[in-house]
């Protein structure tokens, strides 16, 4: 038998490097079990002429369309919005854009504010040191003084505004709304060991320029050299517990399929919003019949996705189409709620600066407005490199009917069965797309554009995976704890998107990661009493 | 077996033919039309894992066309693909997209867009700074988060 380690993180993605790095400093012996490998930059898309096509394939951000033997399949059927990730040291870090926004302070107080969903069990201050160390340490770019954002301090200059973010901004001020430029996680400078960014404009399927921050190439690096042990092709089917109730360790499947044992004093799941419920739907067993540490039945239960409202249109003047990192506005002017609007709660806006010609041309014969025939390159050419789009991030609230199971049939290469995921968008989100939908129209018509099309929601736009296994103080109404800590078992800590409570209005991962490091400080703090 | 294998030699024709219905050449743009022999080369050679769906989509379109598409009107062939579009779901779109993704990878294809001949990485592409003075009635108007009580 393996000896125990002190900590055993399951997944490598986001939260998991950031957790890892922080407790590195106890000199605990930490182990992490990702069930994907270390990604090599120089295989990324925009190394290749077929950059583009490689984005329907092997890249594809669907686990289901790119079918690697390190992902998982996901029984999306009924959810009008599909499961997008990534699987490897990085995690869906690898295959995000970077759009850095955090949860507003008053995100966290959504039940005293509007009366819906409830309060968070901590508040925006108890997060706000580690929102600052997780901005070091990923490296952010921006422009500090946004009004209507959290303040935040990037350590490097906001992106160029480019073509297209000159377009958008004055569309915005001639319609007196708010636009800022974003906070990102793309290197504008030489940061830390990152190159800057020379506008490869591929961010999305993976930096071969490493200049976007994923987190095998910032967390990582420091946390291997802090001692933590990464252990890479390891797939955990379960974890198990002994006659106390606590966690005693994980069964994984090694590199070689090989089935393991391996002993823990504490495990830490970091695996994502629909990774995560499933290991603990698949950990049932007879001490706990409905899948571990779900004595509240919400295992699962409340997911929330963020519909994403987008709409795009063609101007006259050029875009800056795939040659620049895709987000570099956004807009909080319908953040807060507003009755008045037909809905409570509010979405961010992100701004795309564009699209690549192999992208153009498949999305617009799709959406039927470039042609077959003769008049194909004549349309081609008024819509190629003109592109301008605006996207906004809906409040998804939570709602148990919107959840994850695990499927009845499917199973990953080793066996272990796949989610399932049961999703509904709400008449409020509803609401808020169309009204979204109306303004981001206003805009682009206020810049001139014309051909607009919609996609509402976007269908792979399952990105943002938050909710399934929420935090609270109550064990009846919540999964863990207000540091994390499963009410049900004392040794289980879950760190990822899954403990949010609300979603907020904005992507996510900014305030995943803050979270996680605040959720490792509060067990530092508590080491000599972590079980009490 | 190459991908060039796994469609049948009418399966390669109706690809020829229906991809020119998609783009065909133009004098005036001084492009190729998408049944190129080396476009259509490129296309057979990376099927991959389109193979199924595109053979899919082309047995349907055998289906609505009852022959060859070479051996069809121009008026029967334009009334084919029109129903081809419309019935062919994910397989009729999966072909579409790999004919336009060949397409506008091409040297040709990219010159006449103006579009340089290489792949992002490493050169990458220079962005205009912008005049960040457009954010001064932003800056002026202020305004504040919402407050918790
Ligand atoms: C296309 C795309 C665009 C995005 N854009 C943005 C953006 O602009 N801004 C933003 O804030 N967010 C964005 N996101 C979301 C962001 O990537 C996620 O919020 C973030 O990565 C979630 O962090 P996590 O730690 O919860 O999970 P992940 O980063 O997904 O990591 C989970 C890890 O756990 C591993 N794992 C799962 N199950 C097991 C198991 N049983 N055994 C071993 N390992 C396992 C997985 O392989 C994975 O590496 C985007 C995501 C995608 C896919
Ligand atoms: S645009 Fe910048 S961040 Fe994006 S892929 Fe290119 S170099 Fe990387």
């Amino acid at each position: 038998m393996k000896d125990p380690v002190d900590v055993l993180i399951i997944g490598a993605g986001a939260s998991g490097a950031a957790v890892a790095w922080s407790l590195a400093e106890t000199k605990m012996h930490i182990l992490c079990l990702e069930q994907g490998g270390w990604m090599n930059p120089a295989e990324y898309p925009s190394a290749g002429r077929d950059w583009e096509a490689k984005f329907y394939g092997e890249w594809s951000s669907s686990p289901n369309v790119r079918g690697r033997p390190e992902d998982y399949p996901v029984n999306d059927d009924n959810s009008p919005i599909k499961v997008v990730n990534y699987n490897a040291v990085g995690g869906s870090t690898v295959m995000y854009t970077a759009h850095w926004p955090r949860l507003h302070p008053s995100d966290f107080k959504v039940k005293t504010l509007d009366g819906v969903a409830d309060d968070w069990p901590i508040d925006y201050d108890a997060l706000t040191p580690f929102f600052e160390e997780n901005d070091r340490i990923m490296g952010t770019s921006g422009l500090s003084g946004d009004p209507l954002s959290p303040l935040t301090h990037p350590p490097m200059p906001q992106q160029p505004m480019g073509l297209s973010g000159a377009i958008i901004g004055k569309a915005m001020n001639k319609l007196g709304w708010h636009w800022w430029p974003s906070d990102t996680t793309v290197a504008t400078m030489d940061y830390e060991g990152r190159a800057r960014c020379i506008n490869l404009g591929h961010c999305t399927p993976a930096c071969a320029q490493g200049a976007k921050s994923s987190t095998d190439i910032t967390y990582w690096p420091q946390a291997i050299r802090a001692g933590v042990e990464l252990r890479t092709h390891c797939r955990v089917r379960e974890i198990t517990t002994d006659e106390n109730g606590m966690a005693s360790g994980v069964v994984y499947y090694d590199k070689d399929g090989v089935e393991q044992f391996q002993p823990a004093h504490v495990v830490i799941i970091a695996c994502n919003g629909v990774g995560t419920p499933r290991l603990l739907l698949n950990s049932a067993s007879s001490r706990f019949p409905n899948g571990l540490a779900n004595s509240s039945g919400l295992v699962g239960k409340n997911l929330m996705f963020h519909p994403y409202a987008q709409i795009y249109g063609y101007v006259k003047e050029p875009t800056d189409s795939n040659r620049a990192p895709p987000t570099c506005l956004w807009s909080k002017q319908w953040y807060d709620t507003d009755l008045a609007r037909g809905f409570v709660r509010g979405f961010g806006v992100q701004f795309v600066r564009g699209a690549g010609p192999v992208f153009e041309a498949v999305v617009s014969e799709q959406k039927d407005i470039l042609p077959w025939g003769e008049d194909h390159h004549r349309v081609f050419r008024k819509l190629n490199g003109h592109r301008l789009g605006f996207s906004a991030i809906c409040e998804d609230l939570p709602e148990e009917h919107n959840r994850v199971t695990l499927d009845p049939g499917l199973k990953d290469s080793h066996g272990i069965p796949a989610p399932k995921i049961s999703y509904t968008i709400s008449e409020n989100s509803q609401k808020m797309m169309d009204y979204a939908l109306a303004r981001g129209r206003e805009i682009l018509e206020t810049a001139g554009a014309t051909d607009i099309c919609v996609n509402s929601p976007i269908p792979w736009g399952g990105w943002h995976l938050l909710g399934t296994a929420r935090m609270g103080t109550d064990p009846e109404r919540s999964v863990v704890n207000e540091w994390g800590r499963t009410h049900d078992v004392k040794n289980l800590f879950i760190v990822d998107g899954s403990i949010f409570v609300t979603s907020g209005g904005v992507n996510p991962t900014s305030t995943i990661q803050a979270l996680a490091l605040y959720i490792a400080d509060q067990m530092k703090q508590r080491l000599a009493n972590l079980f009490d | 077996m190459s991908a060039d294998n796994q469609l049948t030699r009418t399966q390669r024709g109706d690809l020829r033919i229906i991809a020119a219905m998609i783009v065909p050449a133009s004098d005036e743009y001084k492009v190729p039309g998408a049944d190129d022999a080396a476009i259509q080369a490129d296309m057979l050679a990376t099927l991959g894992r389109d193979t199924k769906l595109v053979a899919a989509a082309l047995d349907h379109l055998a289906r609505l066309a009852g022959a060859p598409l070479a051996e069809l009107d121009a008026a029967r062939r334009e009334a084919v693909a029109q129903e081809f579009r419309k019935s062919g779901g994910a397989a009729a779109a999966t072909l579409a997209r790999v004919v336009l993704q060949c397409y506008y990878r091409d040297d040709r294809v990219l010159r006449s867009l103006g579009i340089e001949l290489r792949p992002p990485f490493p050169k990458g592409h220079v962005l205009p700074d912008g005049d960040w003075s457009l954010l001064d009635p932003v800056k002026a108007r202020g305004g504040s988060m919402r407050q918790i009580p």
